[in-house]
């Protein structure tokens, strides 16, 4: 039997597990992409503007460290890549690491491989299944990243190149996956593991880039950029990043031959004997369960306030050089243009901060059909003081991520300005929308009450509200429906006055809703598996 | 099947001798029918056998009893309780190990147990650190790490612990090995000679054999059998094999035989208890050179039930 006997079968198994999963990863990206870059067409159709851009983005260390190096940034492709790069390349990483890590290492955690293995299989056979349908997923993306610029109306050899240089991103991220699950004893761990690459890797670029040195190379983000689409192009360092996908992925292989199925390089460290005092209450187990996934949000959402504040002081001058920046800015409201723009990014932070809230709101049904809750309310807990506990959790979890956001930016934009008043406004602009995020909470929390098969629902109505507030000027969405969404109800700070009374609707609103849920909770039968 | 009482009247009749009481119970999942009518009696100071083969509603039963489940219809009473209504009071007075255990990856086993300890409330330290030890559990492992059977020991030490007056096991020894469930025998008794009730659902017939007084056989979520196990031998056949002088051809006749096989001196045949005597009379009277007879065993008891085409009503055997 050779060591990828089983390979193709496996390749169908991937696919028809994923079969929901892959497109939806990719159509993700391509709508992502492409809105910015077709957004970019209109906002910089004239020389000057352009030079604008050139002359004032292109010069701030802060959005070439977000962004990338600035290649050609007085032609509209050179503008498109530097707007789209860091969401374009990270997403088609994550997509990657996720996916590889799915099918290698959680699957393996689960059992699931073992089933596998015992039967005609080589032994390198699912890393090679895997492999082969991440890559080519990543090279979809690339290839609907060039499509799109193509459509956009870029030149085409730019727009291939630049195509080439996401899809590289995401083969460098297939073979880092496919190392970290086999270094890594869970499927977690391996996770953490791809993440702190890529963190390492984007630090590393940022330095890079904003140094002007070879430290860009020391990054995977580094590689394929050095194509350097739209400006001076060639081709050769789209190669780079192909040859260490195969390096890592044999890597992978080699990995696979020294050791135990099951096993990992890394064993996992033994923890505590005894429960610490905090662990014998719903709320204690509740924070404890969440303890990462808070800190890991509240240090992502922090970092993302100070990649937003530390550009405040550019964004006055960014404006001044294009009346289609300054429109967009001026229609959301009157105000000073840094308000406007940190009123946008705080609403966009809270928005996605609610991502944590509602994850954590699900956690509820969650740990309901882990069967997890059953040993919880066979002791003398009660089902609402087990629910109470949770959501406990989930709201001062969110108000610590927005206030994240909020200090992130008002501490970098504070420094950048010189000036520590930004601290406390930014501070409580972000914790203005903590009503709002947790309104889709309290959502979570009537559906697991109720209609517990269809709680995963309420992330559609995260997603309706992210158009809304992200999408919906863009948009020209009708005034009603733009009413409806929390977040545009929401003072938008520091831009809009103080109002009290749409927030105390919310509170209210978000109260009733998860009174509601927690008396279907405890009429319902729970889950058995 | 002797009670067709109203709920009513069995909430208000629940004995300080009765545990756990169980009439008519009726859960539909859908227009899925998991309990159809199911009784349960399970008496103060008893170990209780709770048998049926997968899907037959043991499970179900279970979580009815622990408030987990809203049952559609018919009475239980746990411990002279609603178990719906005061789930949480009554479940200060019992311990569960789940059937299916699922513990939380990030945590240890011991931080585990220590959980569950804390929110029953009652949680003896030194009873835990000794279960420990005769389990073989390392407490500081995480849970993910864990194999199926020390998931189990986990739960069991964390039921094992406690004082609650009633433990409710849901095959607890599914995953260990013979060693592990010889000391999980050795705790049972331990158990009971404190007094102390259980409910002991189990696929392992020998394990319900070594342990329990009383036992209940469901099937299809119906009650088929129930009482303690010589009750329930009585109900049933004796097997006896025999070697004569001269054939025992005539055995076959008794009311009460059937013979299962016979050649030379040789005979094999099930009878039934009540009638034992007159076999073996006659047996006797063939010039008897060896015998040997055996009352079923739980497995035998347990097959006969499932063997039979139709169920029939629920068997009271003894009282």
């Amino acid at each position: 039997m050779s060591r990828l006997t089983g390979t193709g079968a496996l390749v169908r198994l991937v696919l028809r597990r994923d079969r929901v999963r892959i497109p939806v990863w990719i159509l993700a990206q391509a709508a992502l992409t492409g809105s910015s870059a077709f957004a970019v067409q209109g906002l910089y159709d004239s020389v000057e503007k352009r030079a604008g851009y050139a002359a004032s983005v292109g010069s701030s260390g802060a959005s070439i460290a977000m962004s990338g190096p600035p290649v050609a940034l007085d032609s509209l492709g050179g503008i498109t890549v530097f707007e789209v790069n860091t969401t374009a390349t990270i997403t088609v990483a994550l997509m990657a690491l996720f996916l590889v890590v799915r099918h290698t290492r959680a699957d393996e955690e689960a059992g699931r491989t073992e089933l596998l293995r015992a039967g005609v299989m080589g032994r390198q056979a699912d890393l090679a299944a895997v492999g082969i349908v991440v890559a080519t997923a990543s090279l979809v993306v690339g290839l609907l990243t060039a499509v799109l610029f193509l459509a956009a109306g870029l030149p085409a050899s730019g727009s291939l190149l630049y195509g080439g240089v996401v899809a590289g991103v995401g083969l460098v991220f297939t073979g880092v996956g496919l190392v970290a699950a086999q270094v890594a004893e869970h499927g977690r761990a391996a996770i953490g593991l791809g993440l702190a690459v890529l963190g390492v890797g984007f630090v590393l670029r940022a330095a890079g880039d904003v140094s002007d040195s070879g430290l860009t190379w020391a990054s995977p983000f580094g590689w394929g950029q050095g194509s350097r689409p739209f400006g001076d192009e060639r081709v050769w360092p789209l190669a780079v990043p192909v040859l260490a996908a195969l390096a890592l992925a044999a890597l992978a292989g080699w990995l696979t031959t020294r050791r135990d199925i099951g096993g990992g390089l890394i064993p996992a460290r033994p923890g505590s004997p005894v429960a610490g005092p905090l662990l014998g209450t719903p709320l204690g187990l509740a924070a404890r369960l969440q303890r990462t996934a808070v800190i890991g949000w509240c240090a992502g959402m922090g970092l993302m306030g100070v990649a937003f504040g530390s550009l405040g002081p550019d964004i006055e001058e960014m404006v001044a050089g294009n009346d289609e920046l300054a429109e967009v800015f001026a229609a959301t409201g009157g105000g000073s243009i840094i308000d406007a723009f940190f009123s946008m990014v705080l609403m966009i932070s809270a928005l996605v901060a609610t991502g944590f809230t509602v994850s954590s709101a699900l956690r509820l049904r969650s740990e309901e059909t882990a069967l997890r809750a059953e040993p919880v309310l066979a002791t003398t807990v009660s089902r609402w003081q087990w629910a109470l506990g949770s959501i406990a959790v989930t709201v001062t979890g969110t108000a610590l991520v927005l206030a994240s956001a909020g200090l992130g930016a008002g501490l970098a934009f504070g420094v950048a300005d010189s000036d520590a008043r930004h601290i406390p406004v930014l501070l409580a602009a972000s914790l203005l929308y903590l009503p709002a995020a947790l309104l889709l909470g309290a959502v979570a929390v009537l559906l697991v009450g109720w209609v517990p098969r269809i709680s995963g629902a309420v992330w559609g109505l995260l997603a309706v509200c992210v158009v809304i507030g992200w999408l919906g000027e863009l948009l020209q969405l009708p005034q009603a429906v733009m009413d409806a969404s929390p977040y545009t109800q929401t003072p938008q700070q520091p831009m809009a006055e103080q109002a009290w009374t749409p927030v105390a609707l919310i509170v209210l609103v978000a109260l009733g809703l998860a009174g509601a849920g927690l008396v279907g909770l405890r009429r319902r039968d729970l889950a058995t598996g | 099947m002797t009670t067709t009482a109203a709920s009513t009247e069995t909430t208000t009749t629940a004995h300080d001798d009765t545990a756990i009481d169980v009439r008519g119970l009726v859960k539909d999942f859908g227009s899925f029918r998991a309990l159809d009518g199911l009784d349960l009696t399970v008496r103060t100071g008893e170990v209780h056998g709770f048998l049926g083969p997968n899907g037959s509603g043991k499970s179900t039963t279970i979580r009815v009893l622990l408030g987990l489940l809203r049952a559609t219809s018919g009475s239980a009473v746990l411990l002279g309780g609603d178990p719906w209504s005061q789930a949480s009071e009554l479940h200060r007075r019992l311990a569960y190990v789940p059937g299916d255990v699922n513990l939380w990856p990030g945590l240890t086993g011991g931080e585990v147990i220590d959980l569950i300890g804390r929110m029953r409330g009652d949680l003896d330290r030194s009873r835990r650190d000794e279960l420990l030890a005769r389990f073989e559990l390392d407490p500081a492992k995480k849970a993910r790490t864990y194999s199926k059977g020390n998931r189990q020991k986990v739960a069991l030490v964390a039921a094992l612990a406690s004082r609650a007056e009633l433990l409710v096991l849901d095959e607890p020894t599914s995953g260990l090995d013979p060693l592990m469930e010889e000391v999980f025998q050795e705790t049972i008794r331990e158990v009971r000679a404190e007094g102390r009730t259980v409910l002991l659902s189990s696929h392992i017939l020998a394990e319900v054999e070594a342990l329990c007084d009383r036992v209940s056989i469901i099937r299809a979520g119906q009650t088929v059998l129930t009482g303690s196990l010589s009750d329930l031998r009585q109900l049933t056949h004796t097997t006896v094999e025999a070697e004569t002088d001269r054939p025992a051809t005539a055995v076959g006749e008794l009311a009460g035989v059937q013979v299962l096989e016979q050649h030379d001196g040789r005979v094999r045949l099930d009878v039934e208890s009540a009638y034992l005597g007159p076999v073996i009379s006659q047996l006797a009277g063939l010039g008897l050179r060896s015998l040997t007879s055996h009352p079923p065993t739980l497995e035998e008891l347990f097959l006969s039930q499932y063997g039979e085409v139709s169920a029939g009503p629920a068997t009271e055997a003894g009282r």
